[in-house]
């Protein structure tokens, strides 16, 4: 029994910080959205590992990841690619290739559960290409 | 800063004392002193009244110097009113320190937008809430060890209920920023870092977006920060500062904010350490100082089960009570606690434990070394 039930945004951050796993689907305004979306990409990882999704009217959308440009790494086949294909997944969502968009979430988290061919930013010493292959291999296998 | 320092010389006179003893400044008073401080309560809602209870009953014990006058104002129990209200206020003028629980805001809109707890605040000019988050020896959480001051303005920026709907369905918010009340949480922030021996303060905004208003509060921050020259200044966004907190809290030590910031960090620092029983708060004006808990919560799921968690408001009434400059009295009420807590038999429901709140109290109760 959940004793201190949010009922406002102070609270609900609270409440996401001792335990996450009370809530389910929350809506809001505009900056509360920009403060817990930043504060639960801090829970899961952070932000090289976060997707995220932008949907108007009538299908229009579009899918980003919400990290930095990172000029540090630019050009060195060092950078993490989740984010960006985690978004390119909910894209493949909402297009309705529901099937495409299983296959590689699966190979994605495969790839990041075994802990073989990780990035720097999540405690490995492998390239970007390794990890992208690593997951393409997973895909083709699951195939 | 002199509101932070200890006891007005007025309170002396309330002391039993001579004349010449009374206008000089207080030397460290002996265990027992020659007569009580007199403090305001102001119990408020949800389970203010239980904890407040416990902080009589841990004085009492530890036999306290202190003298308590109550007052029950609360808007969801309908004994709210301009009276009332003005009583606190006389009460408070005279004994410029305060203890109090949460005066709860009923959500619906009934005709005036500031809610009680809000016009307090104004009137007494409140302006600084400052929010311990220390870690619980004894009590480990995902990041143990913490150690971080926030402090945040708490009589403008968006709560200061300024609203309207010029058009049916669209409604504007008003977010004051002044450049006089935000120099002044800068400089009061400082001074407290300062004080407290404290190395760096970091200011939390949204610049990026809000150029004018959190624009003018971090350029105060600035301006003020050139004044202290031996304390590191920097700055964070709001968003990326939550996330922070939460992936490594250590980077931080006093944080300054305006109020809606503030309102969300304290909660999430609290969450940090333990959730809203552990966490002790004040709140300063130029005269006054009010003690409570850091995350204000009435917590009115627990009123009568005898099942909240008394830590936040001992710590606090310990706070207040170095505050009257009675260390002695102060350091046997946070030890008593600590010691409690560390040895981890007798916790209550949001630390994991079975106790009551009656039992975690007879234990504090049990471990002061008097």
């Amino acid at each position: 029994e959940s004793l201190s039930t949010p009922s406002n945004t102070p609270e609900t951050t609270r409440g996401m910080v001792q335990d996450p796993t009370q809530f389910d689907v929350l809506v809001m305004p505009n900056l509360y959205g920009d403060i817990l979306s930043d504060l639960c990409a801090g829970l899961i990882g952070g932000l090289g590992v976060t997707p995220s999704g932008n949907i108007g009217a009538n299908g229009v959308a579009i899918f980003e990841s919400v990290h930095g440009t990172a000029p540090d790494i630019a050009g060195l086949d060092l950078a993490n690619p989740t984010a960006l294909l985690l978004s390119g997944v909910m894209m493949l969502r909402h297009m309705g290739l529901h099937d495409h968009a299983h296959k590689i979430q699966k190979a994605c988290f495969d790839t990041i559960r075994e802990k073989k061919v990780l990035t720097k930013d999540l405690g490995g010493n492998s390239k970007c290409s390794e990890f992208t292959a690593d997951i393409c291999r997973r895909v083709q296998d699951l195939d | 800063m002199e509101s932070l320092g200890g006891p007005k010389w007025w309170q002396q006179a309330s002391r039993s004392v001579s004349i010449s003893a009374s206008l000089s400044r207080v030397e460290s008073p002996p265990a027992r002193a020659d007569a009580t401080f007199k403090v305001t309560m102001l119990p408020g809602d949800g389970v203010g009244p239980e904890l407040m209870t416990a902080v009589k009953d841990v004085f009492k014990a530890g036999d306290v110097p202190v003298e308590f006058d109550e007052f029950h104002l609360s808007e969801v129990q309908n004994m709210a009113s301009e009276d009332k209200l003005e009583e606190l206020l006389s009460s408070m003028k005279n004994n410029k320190v305060a203890i109090k629980g949460k005066i709860h805001t009923p959500m619906e809109f009934k005709g005036e937008l500031a809610s009680y707890e809000m016009r307090l605040r104004r009137k007494l000019d409140l302006f600084a809430n400052v929010v311990h988050v220390n870690s619980l020896p004894g009590y480990s959480t995902r990041h143990n060890n913490l150690d971080l001051v926030i402090i945040r303005e708490q009589t403008e920026g968006e709560y200061s209920s300024l609203e309207h709907e010029s058009v049916p369905g669209v409604i504007e918010c008003l977010k004051i920023i002044t450049r006089a009340k935000s120099r002044r949480i800068a400089k009061f922030a400082f001074d407290y870092a300062t004080k407290k021996g404290r190395n760096k303060v970091t200011a939390v905004h949204k610049a990026n977006i809000m150029k004018l208003g959190d624009g003018l509060f971090l350029q105060c921050c600035a301006e003020v920060a050139q004044l202290y020259p031996k304390i590191k200044y920097e700055n964070i966004i709001i968003d990326n500062c939550c996330m922070q907190l939460v992936q490594n809290p250590y980077q931080f030590d006093v944080l300054v904010m305006p109020n809606l910031y503030g309102n969300i960090i304290d909660n999430l620092a609290a969450g940090l350490v333990g959730g809203a029983g552990v966490v002790p708060g004040e709140s300063y004006s130029a005269e006054y100082a009010v003690f409570e808990t850091g995350a204000r919560h009435p917590f009115a799921q627990a009123v009568g089960r005898n099942i909240a968690n008394p830590t936040a408001m001992l710590l606090s009434a310990a706070n207040m009570l170095r505050h009257l400059n009675l260390e002695y009295h102060s350091h046997m009420v946070s030890d008593a606690v600590k010691r409690v807590i560390k040895q981890g038999k007798v916790r209550t429901g949001d630390l994991g434990g079975y106790a009551t709140s009656d039992e975690f109290t007879q234990a504090v109760i049990a471990n002061l070394a008097v």
